[in-house]
């Protein structure tokens, strides 16, 4: 634990009592990209920056995102691995440094080309894992996925020859971004945390994303913390939220509502790090101006916020995760074929996913309470420690339903013309 | 609307696909739920969707109409690669495909982006308003069901 780097900046911060917060950003031009950065860095707040990657570069289309750049096109992120080195080097000049590090963000499934580009621009902190970026959003075999993991999680780890402290994040508590229980979300993302371990990296953080209930939410980062203090006592690690990852409410007043929550709720729960969302998520990729507003009026919850938080071990949520973890621990030494054998048995089976290597057997629901809660759990080793309800084959109409939930429920008491008034109270009203 | 939207009777399915690049999930989830509610088969091919992949599985199909969603912003520019690889494949000419979603990075498409889409090959562009999902559902009401069980 060297304190450096990502890790150690965000630990240093947290013991100094402050959350750190981090928004998710990606232009396709440097010039813009830089510009981000810097409001990053400058916001009122204690932030780290995000370089967030391109579909093109995410998917191995190397050759799309090389003719967005050669043809000054927009693309959806920056794409790391087809502008100049010398570009990207440019991009972070004088401001990627000890007091304000960059994380990549991706979503690749086959990562090699991204952690060999990042490496290449003095960079060393990323995200993923070879669950999250292969089962819920790409076609790539969760064999291969697991097989491109180890490889770029080794690629990293090398680094600290040259002295760094690589940094690496689960994406394990985001599967889908919702209508996802707790339970699996917490369990993926130490199972990954797990993995990046064994394959040499040392600081790691891991992820947790808002769901439908605050006090299920505050359950699950509790989980998390009790697990990773278990399964991970010789590694520098942290929590990260995230804000809501489904349909974002409409309003201005719904959004800073939600946000305020989760800055509310990684607090209170310990989390060390969080990741904004903004007022113009329903609607398009936010603004610079956007993210910065986010930045802010998050760290300013967050500065009013006490900690508070909950016993790790006590809940359905912590048997669940734990149930699922020590199920996939048993199955195998090897932990990629621990993970490889469990989803081809169903031992862990995210519901909805389309993927062919899920079983695609589990299904969940919203309960009248708002919790998350299994309607089917597959065959996962879950009896006795939850009680599905009996499923019923979903309609497309409340599986719409369920996805908005959270949209309906924070815009529902939106005074009118929010939006135009200047940040109404994060709580109540 | 396109003349080869109206109903050739049969069990053709209909098939689903995500965007090129486009990562995202609960799109094509709901589409498949609500393309079967309307009495069709789906064939629902996933996030990123390559070229070559939705070509094969259009042939082995002959679907009665394919859907492309995308919700990343690159919906707009995957769409017009693929509906003009799609259309160069002889067997494919004339097979309905539709698209729809968050076309652009910068919010919906406008209208001569629409137009551009429809001349590169598709037979409507829908975007994700509830307008726009109430002019997909009449156009699958168009379409020809198998026998509700």
């Amino acid at each position: 634990m060297s304190g450096a780097g990502f890790g150690g900046f965000v630990r240093r911060a947290h013991d100094a009592g402050r959350l750190v917060v981090q928004p998710r950003m990606g232009m396709s031009s440097p010039q813009r990209m830089r510009a981000g950065l810097l409001a990053t860095r400058d916001a009122d707040a204690t932030t780290v920056g995000t370089l967030t990657l391109d579909s093109y570069t995410r998917v191995g289309d190397l050759e799309s995102a090389q003719l967005a750049v050669l043809e000054g096109a927009d693309l959806n992120g920056y794409p790391l691995v087809s502008h100049e080195t010398a570009t990207t080097r440019r991009v972070l000049d004088r401001i990627h440094g000890p007091g304000f590090p960059v994380q990549v963000r991706h979503g690749s499934a086959a990562p090699q080309h991204i952690f060999r580009a990042l490496s290449s621009v003095g960079l060393d902190a990323s995200e993923g894992g070879p669950v999250s970026y292969c089962l819920p959003y790409g076609r790539v075999p969760l064999r291969e996925s697991v097989a491109h993991w180890t490889e770029s999680c080794e690629l990293l780890a090398s680094l600290r020859r040259t002295g760094a402290e690589p940094h690496l994040e689960t994406f394990g508590g985001c599967l889908l971004g919702q209508l996802c229980p707790p339970g699996l979300l917490v369990a993926v993302s130490v199972l990954e945390a797990l993995f990046f371990r064994r394959h040499g990296i040392r600081s790691i953080s891991v992820s947790y994303a808002q769901q439908t209930n605050r006090r299920q939410d505050s359950e699950a980062v509790a989980a998390l913390r009790s697990l990773c203090a278990r399964f991970l006592p010789d590694t520098e690690w942290h929590v990260v939220v995230y804000a809501y990852m489904g349909l974002f409410p409409e309003t201005d007043y719904g959004a800073r509502r939600l946000l305020a929550q989760a800055a509310e709720l990684a607090v209170e729960s310990g989390a060390e790090r969080l990741i904004v969302k903004t007022v113009a998520e329903s609607r398009r990729i936010p603004s610079v101006a956007e993210n910065v507003a986010a930045l802010e009026f998050a760290a300013a919850v967050a500065a009013r916020t006490e900690p508070d938080p909950l016993e790790g071990a006590g809940t359905e949520t912590y048997a669940e995760a734990y149930a699922l973890v020590d199920g996939v621990l048993n199955l195998d030494d090897d932990l990629g074929t621990a993970l490889l054998k469990a989803f081809a048995e169903g031992r862990l089976d995210v519901p909805y996913c389309l993927h062919p290597d899920n079983a695609g057997l589990s299904r969940s629901y919203i309960a009248e309470d708002g919790r998350l809660r299994w309607s089917d759990v597959g065959k996962m080793p879950l009896s006795g420690i939850t009680q599905p309800r009996p499923a019923h084959a979903v309609t497309s109409t409340e599986l719409l339903d369920s996805l908005s939930f959270v949209r309906r429920s924070f815009d529902r008491d939106a005074p009118a013309q929010a939006g135009d008034s200047p940040g109404p109270a994060p709580r109540g009203a | 609307m396109s003349n080869r939207l109206t109903p050739t009777p049969g069990e053709q399915p209909v098939l689903v696909a995500g965007g090129i690049s486009d990562s995202h999930t609960w799109n094509l989830v709901y589409l498949q739920l609500l393309i079967e509610e309307h009495g069709h088969r789906v064939v629902n091919l996933g996030p990123c969707v390559p070229e070559d992949l939705l070509i094969g599985e259009a042939l082995t199909h002959d679907p009665a109409l394919v859907v492309i969603s995308s919700v990343n912003g690159h919906g707009y520019h995957d769409g017009m690669r693929t509906v003009t690889r799609l259309r160069e494949h002889p067997g494919l000419t004339a097979v309905p495909v539709v698209i729809g979603g968050k076309l652009g990075i910068a919010g919906p498409c406008g209208e001569e982006e629409s137009a551009a889409l429809r001349a590169a090959g598709y037979d409507a562009v829908f975007d994700d308003t509830t307008q726009g999902v109430a002019t997909f559902r009449r156009m699958l009401d168009a379409l020809p069901q198998r026998a509700l069980v």
